[in-house]
């Protein structure tokens, strides 16, 4: 029997050698490497990871995934080959630990370079980039005292004059939540009724068509991602969005009480990790100097470290008061504005 | 035509099965198709049964708020889409096979080639041209001097309608295929017997042509409705409230995959209660050709303004589907042409290739296997199983991929703890996050494709033909082989064609199936345009069009060549009957 085991055995590990190698999924624990699922995409990560290589020879091998990142890593459990996950939304960040898919780990470079009030305080994650969701304002046909908060939205005098991408887009999610948060459900879902009420057009597009409709007097405010006003604003390539970026004001929302709503970006150890020690090493590359910098330079994010240099355009905007209190509570009130979305029929 | 109760042939199988090596042939279909369709079915019972797990109560919020919306749009995009890709497809088809006017033989092709376009680039395209800051509408502000968005009435693209037209433009070609093969593979004879007997060239084809390719067309237009049903980039795009954005809504903003697939096994079970009501509707209609008089087609000649009408018909499509969208992208892919033209998309375009022609070539074998096994054996069990196989097609993208992860995850799983337990071995995961795992998820999907076309062009060919390949001693097989693939060809060929097309397009499997570091086109073209940077990719857009059509284009040609009749100088084996009547 023992014999006949033997034999089974090896015809097994044969065979699924064979399988491996054609499947082209062989995972050589030896060699130092680290296994990464992102939410970010592979243009933004690339540069990143290949410093990360060329600094500490240790190869990234990654898996894009936008959507499914979690039942993937459900169905894989304990075999998965994930060490790493990064993530662009503090909602999935949330959802993951909240499956149990994450592990603690502690290092002194992390939490030297990640405030506290950016991680999680197991270590379950943490933040690497910061991101404000602001008010564009045309500059011409917005006055200045017209909007100052995100409540000046749904104020009866903007009328026709808000243009919004879908509600249920998860940035907006993100900022229903956070107010859900902030001031409560009643508030929060009297907003998204006000806001609705005056859309000047049905939820579509993108960040960088709300301002595009701004431009063209199709509305006059706009509610966007600080990173994506960057983006225009140094689009060489198309120059006509420019123009667009430079017909609106960047506004802070909220400054003399809650503070502007702010996401992270961020990343975290998988409890399936074999990797670990290279995982975390990623992580400390990520929240180091080098690629700080690229952060807010490649993609006009804010970095979490201190003391590292803003891209110009960025700076330019100025300080700001950002939210730090309820960052925590977004991932919990997801569902509920989401469902709130529903009742108020934002995106009909 | 005939119906089944007046056809003289038997039923194929029980005809010839009287010897008992026979029955073991028979085995080996019926077996087969069960064992095939139950590993293809594994993913979707798999989302049924997460259905069935606990989670949070979602049915009474979307009742009281979303779900009629819901399901008023999916229903009114529904019948948009398929009366649009069902007068285009079938009115082009109807005109390149049987009618001669300037332009047809390059008709033939050129219709097919919206249909290597991606629902959402063009979606993309047209939004850029015919919005608010649109040139369009630019320029008609600029001749007539408006300044306000309200002074004039325009068509808003981001809408309903806008979502109806994009898919339409897209997805006719489907229709257009089937029914041409439809045509193409009908008798001669009935349509002249039909003018013989005094009807009109309109009044034949809608009482004679019509009805014959009738299973064909539904084909064609109900693989439409299910692109339609489980379409996400478009919809997401324009926001338009449809029940597959309900489901990526409940799924990843309400972080609920219980109540996903509860909406998701609703989605099934309408497409299965559609797919039913269809083929009761013709419970009683069988069409088999009792003729293999297949001359040359007569080509009805068109005049005047018919002619124009047929030209315009035909082009129409063509230019708004396939030439403008192209040569929008390719002026953004001139302006990006640095980044854009990026080595490694050729390795991706190499990716998207080889396993589309993998899933292609897979899926062909599959439904060959699976319709012939239903053709043979009229057994319910094999008829059922086939069918549920095929209904793959119905479950949106991500949310099938969901179905495969979790059930290859548990086989691997399972097979890793039982080495472990008793050879104190890990295997690991075999399959998940595989290229395997990946044309798995590919074949679950996509299998309606091949089977239901193959089934569709099977149903024509009569029973008598199984008989006397049988009574002159010809296995199953070898009668498969040398009657029935031959005859069939155009239809398997246009099979493999659309299932190699909708791979090099798919996106949401590929995303979340994908092993490491690996990159399709569409997946590539995803990561920009998910960031807003259409530009950037526009070469691998490019690329997924220009990959997907060569082959559209070269099996077009296959397909003209293979219409039984077609004059060929050597006939191939098998077909060397063929004009000798019945």
């Amino acid at each position: 029997m023992a014999e006949f085991k033997a034999t089974f055995a090896s015809l097994i590990i044969g065979a699924t050698s064979a399988l491996t190698v054609l499947a082209g999924g062989a995972i050589d624990a030896q060699a130092a490497e680290v296994n990464l699922y992102s939410y970010r995409q592979p243009f933004l990560m690339n540069p990143l990871l290949d410093a990360f290589t060329k600094d500490s020879g240790i190869t990234v091998n990654m898996v894009y995934l936008e959507s499914g990142m979690l039942e993937r890593l459900k169905a894989e459990g304990d075999n998965s080959p994930a060490d790493l996950v990064l993530t662009s939304d503090i909602g999935n960040i949330y959802n993951l630990v909240e499956a149990n898919l994450l592990q603690p780990t502690r290092s002194s470079v992390l939490e030297r370079n990640v405030p506290a009030q950016f991680r999680h305080p197991d270590g379950l994650w943490y933040g690497l980039t910061t991101r404000a969701r602001v008010i564009f304002a045309h500059k011409e046909r917005v006055k200045p005292a017209e909007v100052t908060t995100y409540e000046d939205l749904a104020k009866p005098y903007m009328k026709g004059r808000v243009c919004s991408r879908s509600g249920k887009h998860v940035y907006n999610v993100s900022l229903l939540a956070w107010m859900i948060a902030a001031k409560g459900e009643a508030a929060a879902e009297a907003w998204a009724k006000g806001v609705k009420d005056n859309l000047a057009r049905k939820p579509q597009g993108n960040d960088r068509a709300q301002v595009k409709a701004v431009y063209q007097g199709e509305c006059d405010v706009a509610i966007g991602n600080t990173y994506y006003m960057g983006k225009m604003m140094a689009n060489e390539k198309e120059p006509e969005q420019q123009d667009w970026a430079a017909s609106v004001n960047l506004i802070f929302p909220n400054q003399k009480d809650s503070g502007t709503h702010v996401n992270i970006s961020g990343a975290g150890v998988t409890k399936s990790a074999r990797n670990k020690d290279s995982a975390i090493k990623l992580i400390e590359f990520l929240s180091g100097d080098a690629a700080q910098k690229i952060y807010a330079e490649d993609n006009f994010e804010y970095p979490v470290k201190a003391g590292v240099k803003l891209h110009p355009i960025v700076a330019g905007w100025g300080e700001f008061k950002a939210d730090e209190t309820f960052l925590f509570k977004i991932g919990e009130h997801r569902t509920q504005a989401t469902r709130m979305l529903d009742r108020v029929h934002f995106n009909d | 035509m005939m119906s089944e109760a007046t056809t003289v042939g038997m039923a194929p199988g029980r005809a010839a099965g009287a010897k008992s090596e026979r029955w073991a042939w028979f085995n080996v279909w019926s077996v087969g198709t069960v064992v095939i369709a139950a590993m293809m079915t594994v993913p979707i019972l798999t989302v049924l049964y997460i259905g069935l797990t606990p989670g949070d109560e979602i049915w009474s919020h979307l009742v009281s708020t979303v779900l009629p919306g819901y399901i008023t749009t999916t229903l009114l995009l529904m019948i948009g889409v398929g009366t649009g890709t069902f007068i285009i497809g079938v009115g082009t088809a109807w005109l390149v096979s049987t009618c001669r006017f300037p332009g047809k033989r390059m008709f033939e092709w050129a219709l097919l080639l919206p249909m290597a376009m991606p629902a959402y680039v063009i979606a993309y395209v047209y939004t850029d041209i015919l919005e608010y800051a649109g040139p369009v509408q630019v320029l008609l502000r600029e001749i007539f001097g408006w300044t306000l968005k309200r002074q004039y009435w325009f068509p808003e693209i981001r809408s309903l309608g806008g979502a109806a037209s994009m898919m339409t433009l897209v997805l006719y070609p489907y229709v257009y295929l089937l029914s041409r093969a439809a045509f193409m593979e009908q008798s001669v004879c009935m349509l002249e017997a039909s003018r013989v007997l005094g009807r009109g060239p309109w009044r034949s084809f809608f009482t004679v042509a019509l009805p014959l390719a009738r299973p064909a067309i539904v084909i064609g237009v109900s693989l439409v409705l299910m692109e339609t049903l489980n379409d996400f980039g478009t919809v997401d795009f324009f926001a338009v409230g449809t029940f597959t954005l309900g489901i990526y809504d409940v799924w990843l903003n309400m972080n609920n995959v219980t109540g996903a697939a509860q909406l998701a096994s609703m989605l099934l079970f309408f497409v299965v209660f559609l797919v039913l009501a269809e083929r009761f509707g013709r419970r009683n209609q069988r069409f088999h050709h009792t003729t293999s008089k297949y001359k040359a087609l007569p080509g009805y000649e068109l005049k005047g303004w018919a002619r124009r009408g047929a030209i315009i018909g035909c082009a129409l499509p063509v230019v708004f589907g396939f030439l403008l969208p192209a040569m929008v992208l390719a002026g953004y892919a001139v302006i990006h042409f640095k980044e854009a033209a990026n080595t490694d998309v050729l390795g991706y375009a190499g990716n998207s290739v080889m396993l589309s022609a993998l899933a292609a070539a897979l899926a062909l074998a599959i439904g060959i296997f699976m319709a012939y096994a239903v053709r043979l054996r009229k057994e319910r069990i094999v008829t059922f199983m086939a069918r549920f196989a095929s209904l793959g097609y119905a479950v949106p993208g991500s949310v099938l991929a969901v179905g495969v992860l979790v059930s290859l995850g548990a086989m691997d799983n399972g097979i890793d703890g039982f080495m472990r337990r008793n050879f104190s071995l890990s295997t690991g995961l075999l399959f998940s996050g595989t290229i395997a795992a990946v044309t798995f998820g590919y074949l679950v999907r996509f299998l309606a494709l091949s089977f239901g076309s193959v089934e569709a062009s099977l149903g024509k060919v009569t029973p008598s033909m199984d008989g006397a390949a049988a009574s002159l001693g010809h296995t199953p097989f070898s009668t498969l082989r040398r009657i029935h693939i031959p005859l069939i060809r155009g239809s398997a060929l246009t099979a493999a064609m659309m299932v190699f097309v909708d791979c090099m397009k798919e996106l949401p499997m590929t995303v979340i199936l994908r092993p490491f570091n690996f990159h399709t086109l569409a997946t590539y073209v995803h990561q920009y345009a998910s960031d807003e940077q259409l530009g950037a990719a526009s070469l691998a857009a490019l690329g997924i069009v220009g990959f997907g059509i060569l082959p559209v284009i070269v099996l077009s040609f296959a397909i003209t060549k293979s219409r039984p009749g077609h004059s060929k100088p050597n006939p191939a084996p098998g077909q060397t009957n063929k004009d000798q009547t019945s």
